[in-house]
């Protein structure tokens, strides 16, 4: 009993440090333009076939096996890919629409969503269906002993969670202690003074976009790893986990993004093994705590009562 | 050739022309005022020398040179910095964060930290609480913030935008006084003001900006001596 409880805690916290990594980037993009991302599920996806493109192509064979070269070539392509597609779709797709009405950019968002998973569908050799995914990482579990059993934590799934929270650190050291940072967040909170400051907004927007679209690729590529396959339906759902994870956190609050990919691993996997119906209802448990958390909370865990940010 | 120049100012939001007009010229060295009831266009033409709003026509030249398709961050860079209206600091942030912020454009470390004592300085009360929060602070401390963090830039230029905003007399004599200093080490001021007596008092020059319109001009005596200025502007209390 209590290892089961603590096997769906385990499971969960895993779930929760990948979302936790996608939800980063739409709570940044938000902070700094008040833009929910749509298309940021889609990044995430697409990085996982930029390693994938990186094993399959690029990798010679005598490495393919090594994962200890391996991993770090598929994060660093699967980041890379996913930084190139979305400095791109800033550029090409938000920029133009900077002092438009909101509602322009978030049907652009939806748009450039639909149209990247539709390009890799047409465009990647085989994507068509899913497709396997080197497991670039140690195989098989570490068994946890605890009282009356043993609670299995897969090796890819402790990587995602140091992985996380390293990254987690690391962006928040940036955004609290570096230059860079302080014109973020001065952009987030004031973006005309922050002209007057010296600060270029479009250099810290494209900041911005690049620092989430690599969490984004790297979550890709270790959600490929952890799976063992990839296919172009995962940046939707994890999209919409990440995002939900994000405003259940408090939208443009990085602490928030991560507490709030905990809460929602947590929920569906001790949802799916506890409440009646299983796995196929993660959407209505993962929902039904946003909606009430919402309803007495409505800035999230850590948001703030007036407009929030990064 | 004066340092800054504005010329035949026009700017409107959308359909509402706010400036419809400016003309005046900063020299080197001097402090001068625009002044002028609420809506007039004081701070619209702030904005638009700093380069957070375009013109619809006219110019605006500095040290001889046209600015005013110029970037804002581009134009801090040319060395004038802009405090603007109702303080607007980084309220979420520390003290040395937003005056970290007015250097943002430099990257002399040795030269920053140097520039962030010389502020603690001249106002001693951010000093001693440089890792508070903005936010936390009374009206008279954040304009004093405010100013310092305009000064961090190292602006040719600081052009200060109602300073005395909401400020008790004993603060807004003191900004003011802080002003003059600025001035005596060599930085030219831009000043906006609603209070129209202490503003002038302290300008080699003014100009009077009504209905986005310069109206008058003079040196700060000859403006403060002008019955229509009196009358507009001073009330009846120093007219006697």
């Amino acid at each position: 009993m209590l290892s089961t409880l603590l096997s769906q805690i385990v499971n969960g916290l895993v779930t929760g440090a990948l979302i936790g990594l996608i939800a980063l980037g739409y709570t940044m993009v938000y902070g700094i333009i008040q833009l929910i991302n749509f298309a940021h599920g889609e990044i995430f996806m697409i990085g996982s076939y930029g390693g994938l493109a990186m094993f399959t192509y690029l990798l010679p064979t005598a490495i393919q096996n090594q994962w200890y070269f391996a991993l770090p070539l598929l994060l660093i392509a699967g980041a890379a890919v996913s930084v190139g597609v979305a400095v791109l779709m800033e550029r090409f797709a938000y920029r133009p629409l900077r002092n438009a009405p909101r509602l322009a950019p978030l049907i652009t968002a939806l748009g450039v969503s639909v149209a990247l998973q539709e390009a890799v569908r047409v465009f990647y050799p085989g994507a068509t269906a899913a497709l396997p995914f080197p497991k670039a990482f140690v195989e098989g579990t570490w068994e946890i002993p605890v009282p009356g059993g043993t609670v299995p934590l897969r090796w890819t799934g402790l990587l995602i969670i140091v992985v996380a929270l390293v990254l987690t650190f690391a962006l928040n050291t940036f955004v609290n202690n570096s230059r860079m940072g302080r014109a973020m967040r001065a952009t987030s909170q004031d973006r005309d003074v922050a002209r007057l400051m010296g600060i270029d907004p479009d250099r810290v927007i494209v900041l911005t976009f690049v620092l989430g679209a690599a969490l984004a690729g790297v979550a890709g590529v270790l959600n490929g790893v952890d799976l063992g396959f990839t296919n172009i339906d995962l940046g939707f759902q994890n999209g919409i986990f990440a995002f939900t994870a994000a405003v259940l956190g408090g939208i443009g609050s990085i602490k928030g993004a991560v507490a709030g990919g905990f809460a929602i691993g947590l929920v569906k996997a001790l949802g799916g093994q506890y409440l009646p119906g299983g796995t196929a209802y993660d959407y209505v448990w993962i929902f039904v705590v946003l909606i009430a958390v919402l309803v007495f909370r409505p800035q999230g865990f850590f948001g703030e009562t007036e407009r929030v940010r990064a | 050739m004066s340092f800054l120049e504005v010329r035949n100012l026009t700017v409107a939001y959308g359909a509402i022309q706010a400036v419809r007009g400016v003309t005046f010229s900063v020299e080197r060295g001097q402090i001068v005022s625009l002044i002028g009831s609420n809506g007039a266009g004081k701070t619209t033409t702030l904005r638009t020398i700093s380069g957070l709003l375009r013109p619809v026509t006219g110019e605006i030249l500095l040290d001889g040179k046209p600015i005013h398709r110029l970037p804002a961050h581009e134009i801090l860079g040319l060395g004038v910095s802009h405090s603007p209206e109702g303080r607007r600091l980084f309220a979420r942030m520390t003290v040395e964060e937003n005056l970290r912020l007015g250097a943002y454009s430099r990257h002399d470390e040795a030269g920053i930290v140097a520039d962030l004592d010389r502020i603690y300085d001249m106002f001693p009360v951010l000093g001693q609480r440089r890792r508070n929060k903005a936010g936390l602070f009374s009206g008279g401390e954040q304009q004093m913030l405010a100013i310092g963090r305009a000064l961090m830039s190292q602006p040719k230029l600081l052009m200060l935008d109602e300073p005395s905003m909401g400020l008790s007399p004993i603060m807004t004599q003191q900004i003011f006084t802080t002003v003059q200093e600025l001035r005596e080490e060599g930085t030219t001021v831009l000043l906006v003001e609603q209070n129209a007596l202490s503003a002038l008092a302290l300008s080699d020059h003014g100009y009077v900006i009504d209905l986005g319109r310069t109206t008058l001009s003079g040196t700060g005596r000859e403006l403060l001596a002008d019955p229509r200025v009196q009358e507009a502007y001073l009330g009846e209390g120093v007219t006697g």
